[in-house]
């Protein structure tokens, strides 16, 4: 199939595991096409009006809720921030109840982040709106890899051949599970560092290399992505102290002088200064950090675009 | 309802007694009265030609919920799906709320059973007070109102010493068994399916197969010590498998049980977040269902217990994470084993009945299982070719949570009879 030919037709974005290469890159031309909108004095375009988009948010976010408000506001749709701690059928209304709830008032797109990986994919079978997921359990985070690779191929040209390490807690992150489908979609070879006790059952079967040294893997590396040491892993006792973990696996500038001089640092955010990447990294010239969060919003953009123009067509 | 019945030009097959025949059984006064070639006239006569006569079907391993949940299931309604199912005894396990934990507990199972008047129904009683894992509960009292074993099921005890007091303590008595669900809860963690490649994708803590293995092995060790008869619950992984295997080697008491899903399942199916493909111990590999058949084969699986474990769909209904563990497959379990293991020819139909009836009773003590004369009429006839689609909505159970729905399956259940008494016909539909 030609670039031409394509045609997007997911009314819901539950994952990349299940995207091709084209698709990927579909969502990544149409981000482009939205960057320029966020630069004019006028930031909005008529694409979404008259639509209404909830923000289905059962975890703590401010970056990714914000930016999906962003970039549903700057198509014109009306969003409805929807903001519930728990789930659990014991404490009150049922994930499904909630969004049928919602569904009887005319939503058009849902943007759900929720503990419990596989919930977006529940929700896509049991509601008529577009379900786009904005971070499932230690599932995925699709939009978060989509603005990865957005911005690796901003900087880089392409994601063809490049080196790229994920480093941190890979097994209770949907960012590296969603990183790891796209960057290898795309051509990257992808190495995972970590302790094993943060690596994921059975790693061994997923396209990527494992090391347990970020001293061997750092100067060979065209990109790094710092995953963010959560704090409630820290009290399950995965590694013995903060301390350790920073010794091991976190970014020094002491590291930095082994890597090449062009290697982007990455983080999805919010960074845990001193523990995972050092401040003077963090803010250092290699640093894309905030370039991410910027090109956040063109992906989210194109994605909500995406699903709409699709849930248009059905 | 009539209490003398001919069974007519039926095929027997009652491994007890070696009868793999075509004969005839007449049943006078609830009991066995022959088994041969018959021409005496009685009440009743149901032509069974081109049906099979089985010793009745025993399922030891069920979940009534009653008391504490009857909205997912009463012992009335679990009782009508199994002899639906062709099951004239089950064994209830003591997960309720509050747990079977007493004497007092076992009796109201028994009679909520016996009003029910439709399968025998008896009862584990737990191993410890509440099934906290602390303090052993009252076994020779549970004993005395009629409890066939002790098992905290659902949860296995996790303080080696508290299972070695229990084990000792029991083996004082005769004709009782301790069950064990194997599980190592610092190891299974909040795991909610195998722990593998698909749990990996999926996003969802695993329970890695040596959470069940690691207990095993310690149990073994404690029946070694205390010699006390041991059966380990819905066997799941085929290291699991090579420990019984050994265990019987060392000729150690030891039985163990095989549920449909872990002969048919795998956590592929787990793949579209499905809860009724949510189970514990998990639906494990390919690997591990075939060393659960070979296992069958040779003889190692003493029994064949579906582990029907209801639950309202409002609870399915949830994200794979929260919603509950359990199949509903009473009614369809004997299609099922059939599926798994005899259309593969894993075993003949003589085995499969030794291994639903007879073994079964020998293992729980109860004097059944057989088609022996002067024994209470306990039987199952079946129609083996019969091809059916399994509709959860026809269940007698009041739960659906049920991943075979849709399944074509062989075996249809014609007549359940229970101590001589026609409890389920196949023709009141």
């Amino acid at each position: 199939m030609s670039k031409k030919d394509f045609t997007w037709n997911r009314k819901h974005l539950i994952g990349l595991r299940e995207l091709s290469r084209e698709e990927i890159e579909h969502i990544l031309n149409t981000a482009q096409a939205f960057e320029q909108i966020s630069t004019r004095s006028v930031k909005k375009a008529p694409t979404l009006r008259g639509k209404v988009v909830v923000n289905l948010f059962f975890e703590d976010s401010t970056r990714t809720r914000t930016s999906f408000t962003l970039a549903a506001n700057r198509l014109s749709a009306d969003v409805i921030e929807f903001t519930q701690k728990s789930s659990s059928v014991s404490k009150g209304e049922t994930l499904l109840d909630t969004a049928r709830n919602l569904e009887a008032m005319g939503i058009d797109i849902v943007v759900i982040r929720h503990s419990a990986g596989g919930a977006p994919k529940f929700l896509s079978r049991n509601i008529n709106a577009c379900v786009v997921n904005a971070g499932d359990g230690f599932c995925e985070h699709p939009t978060q890899a989509l603005l990865d690779t957005y911005t690796i191929r901003q900087k880089k040209g392409s994601l063809e051949g490049l080196k790229i390490a994920i480093v941190g807690d890979i097994a209770h992150s949907r960012v590296a599970r969603s990183d790891i489908y796209a960057m290898t979609k795309l051509g990257a070879q992808v190495t995972l560092v970590g302790p094993p006790t943060l690596m994921p059952a059975k790693v061994s079967q997923l396209p990527v290399q494992v090391s347990y040294s970020l001293d061997a893997v750092i100067g060979e590396v065209d990109v790094i992505n710092m995953l963010r040491i959560q704090s409630e892993r820290m009290g399950s006792n995965q590694f013995p102290s903060i301390k350790e973990y920073s010794h091991y696996f976190g970014l020094t500038v002491e590291r930095m002088k082994k890597a090449k001089p062009d290697m982007l640092v990455m983080h999805p955010g919010p960074i845990n200064r001193g523990v995972e990447i050092e401040s003077e990294v963090a803010d250092g010239p290699n640093s894309v950090i905030l370039q991410q969060v910027t090109n956040g919003l063109a992906v989210r953009m194109a994605v909500l675009f995406l699903v709409n123009q699709a849930a248009m067509a059905k | 309802m009539a209490k003398n019945i001919l069974i007519k030009n039926g095929h027997i097959i009652d491994p007890a007694n070696k009868l793999d025949r075509k004969c005839d059984v007449l049943i006078l006064d609830g009991k066995i009265a022959e088994v041969g070639k018959i021409e005496s006239k009685t009440e009743l006569t149901l032509d069974a030609a081109g049906k099979l006569v089985l010793p009745g079907l025993i399922d030891i391993h069920v979940h009534f919920r009653e008391p504490g949940d009857e909205e997912e299931e009463t012992i009335a309604s679990g009782s009508a799906a199994a002899v639906a199912g062709g099951f004239t005894s089950v064994v209830c396990m003591p997960n309720t709320d509050p747990p079977i934990d007493d004497a007092a507990s076992v009796e109201y199972i028994h009679r909520m059973g016996r009003q029910a008047r439709k399968t025998h129904v008896y009862v584990m009683g737990a191993i410890t007070q509440g099934r906290a894992g602390e303090q052993l509960s009252e076994m020779g009292f549970m004993l005395q109102a009629g409890a066939v074993g002790f098992t905290d099921d659902g949860s296995g005890v996790q303080n080696a010493a508290v299972m070695q007091r229990a084990m000792k303590y029991a083996s004082m008595f005769k004709n009782v068994v301790i069950s064990q669900h194997c599980q190592d809860n610092s190891l299974a963690g909040n795991g909610v399916m195998n722990s593998g490649y698909n749990s990996t994708v999926l996003g969802l803590p695993g329970i890695d197969p040596l959470a069940e293995e690691m207990m095993l092995w310690r149990d073994i060790q404690l029946v070694r010590k205390t010699n006390m008869p041991y059966h380990v619950q819905h066997v799941s992984t085929a290291k699991s498998v090579e420990l019984i295997r050994q265990a019987k080697a060392d000729c150690l008491p030891i039985t163990c049980e095989a549920a449909p899903h872990h002969l048919l399942l795998t956590d592929d199916d787990c793949c579209d977040y499905d809860t009724n493909y949510k189970v514990n111990p998990p639906l494990r590999t390919g690997r591990d269902i075939e060393a659960l058949k070979q296992a069958v084969k040779d003889g190692i699986i003493d029994a064949l217990a579906s582990d029907h474990a209801p639950h309202l769909k409002s609870e399915k209904e949830l994200e794979f994470l929260t919603a509950p563990f359990g199949i509903a497959s009473l009614e369809c379990a004997l299609g099922l084993y059939i599926k798994a293991l005899l259309e593969p020819k894993i075993i003949d139909w003589p085995q499969l009945v030794s291994i639903m009836s007879e073994r079964p009773a020998k293992l729980i003590g109860v004097d059944k299982g057989t088609l022996s004369k002067g024994k209470q009429a306990d039987i199952t006839i079946i129609d083996p070719d019969f091809e059916y689609t399994v509709d959860v909505n026809k269940f007698r159970s009041k739960s659906k949570n049920c991943p075979y729905d849709g399944w074509k399956l062989k075996g249809k259940v014609e007549y359940t009879i229970v101590g001589g008494e026609i409890r389920y016909s196949a023709r009141e539909i």
